[in-house]
């Protein structure tokens, strides 16, 4: 585990910040960040994109090392607006490009398993399919951020809190897991081992960005919506 | 599956920091805090722990067999020392690791990652589902509730879910829908038993 204290400021060059970890390339499209940003600093290339550039630092952390865990000081300073349109920019993602890209595989694995596996398999994907649309698309953007924009806005409302959030994407990591083992360990070695692999990296990484979307919203998110609760109307 | 925590610590400033910290991390849930290791074991069976933080100054001398008594009764949990003044290191012994009272908030939860991460791998001897853990699986993936596999075996339903957890930690398998796969895959069950 990583105790190193990572040394992203706003001063870093940007593209010595996309070096030093590749994952957080896939942060770009999310921010609205587009290529092309020579060799200005993380602080020029926040502002021209109209990047809160405290909100991206902060990110970029969480991504990079699981154990940050973002102070007080550190929160004051960022764009809510901004960050739940990176939140729904990062679900689009999800279910506009990597779900459906998993499923194309998996759809070609479940038809060379034949009669016998294959309904189970496209049984099992559906049901856990629909578990992700409901938390991201009927929970999160119909329930939640509604409510946190309208909170935004001064408008306070008494049917929900943010302390009732669900930590539903643990449940949605643990079903990749499982149809990780699955593909892996479980399924005959005969149907399309090749395709099996390649999914494989497809789901883990899946898997990891995930993960770190959950401690975004729960080191970010409900610490700065608590703050906005408690505010004096 | 997220990992339950029991701290045992007389100081309430120091036990509510932790659990504090501990709280914010996705996989952990702080689900009691005890000032007094009086009524432990009772505690770790009704809150379903599986890992237990306790500072060894509270246990005094009968560290070690009190210990040994309690992880006879709950075999699952991690038992990890929480370090709040000088001790003898051989105090430690007993427990799997331990928190010192002046570790940084990301120490801590790199520990807590540490902890739970090497008592997985420590286990993996075992692959084998016995023949109670089958039957549980195969009432699982039949979509049962705890509650009716617990009277239909006639077993608490806490043996239950320690059937669930071994048979999670043996397959890898965490969601009902996935050991239904599981369970259709090794013919422990068959289509027709599916609603």
């Amino acid at each position: 585990m990583s105790q190193k204290k990572t040394s992203f400021s706003k001063d870093t060059k940007f593209a010595e910040l996309m070096t030093e970890d590749r994952r957080l390339l896939q942060l770009l499209p999310r921010f609205g960040i587009g290529l092309g940003f020579g060799d200005r600093n993380v602080e020029q290339v926040c502002q021209m994109n109209q990047v809160n550039t405290e909100l991206f630092l902060i990110i970029c952390e969480i991504y990079s090392d699981s154990t940050f865990v973002p102070g007080k000081s550190e929160l004051r300073h960022i764009d809510m607006g901004n960050l739940l349109s990176y939140l729904k920019a990062s679900h689009q993602y999800y279910l506009e490009e990597r779900f459906p890209h998993i499923e194309e595989h998996l759809q070609r694995i479940i038809e060379a398993c034949g009669p016998k596996f294959g309904p189970m398999l496209s049984h099992f994907y559906d049901e856990y399919k629909q578990e992700v649309m409901r938390h991201i698309q009927y929970y999160e953007e119909e329930v939640v951020f509604p409510y946190i924009e309208a909170l935004l806005k001064g408008q306070r409302t008494e049917s929900y809190k943010i302390d009732e959030f669900e930590h539903n994407h643990t449940n949605i990591q643990d079903c990749l897991d499982d149809m990780m083992n699955i593909l892996l360990k479980y399924l005959p070695g005969e149907f399309l081992p090749k395709e099996r692999i390649e999914i494989s990296y497809d789901i883990m990484e899946l898997s990891d960005d995930l993960s770190r979307h959950s401690l975004i919203e729960e080191r970010i998110l409900i610490p700065f919506v608590e703050s906005l609760e408690n505010a004096q109307p | 599956m997220r990992n339950r925590v029991i701290i045992c610590e007389a100081s309430e400033m120091i036990a509510i920091g932790l659990a504090e910290i501990i709280d914010s991390m996705a996989q952990f849930d702080v689900v009691a805090r005890l000032d007094s290791p009086e009524h432990l074991s009772e505690k770790i069976t009704s809150s379903d722990a599986n890992l237990l933080i306790v500072d060894p100054m509270l246990l005094g001398f009968h560290n070690k067999d009190f210990l040994s008594q309690l992880g006879k009764e709950h075999p699952q949990v991690i038992m990890i020392a929480l370090v709040t003044s000088y001790l003898d290191h051989s105090m430690l012994t007993p427990y799997s690791g331990f928190i010192e009272i002046n570790d940084t908030r990301s120490k801590i939860i790199s520990k807590m990652d540490e902890f739970v991460q090497s008592e997985t791998t420590k286990n993996t001897d075992d692959v084998e589902l016995s023949k109670r853990e089958t039957d549980v699986l195969v009432a699982v993936a039949k979509g049962m509730m705890n509650k009716e596999i617990a009277d239909q075996m006639n077993i608490s339903i806490h043996t239950v879910i320690s059937h669930r957890k071994n048979i999670t930690r043996k397959t890898g398998i965490k969601s009902v829908s996935g050991l239904t796969v599981y369970a259709l895959l090794n013919n422990l069950i068959d289509e027709k038993d599916l609603i």
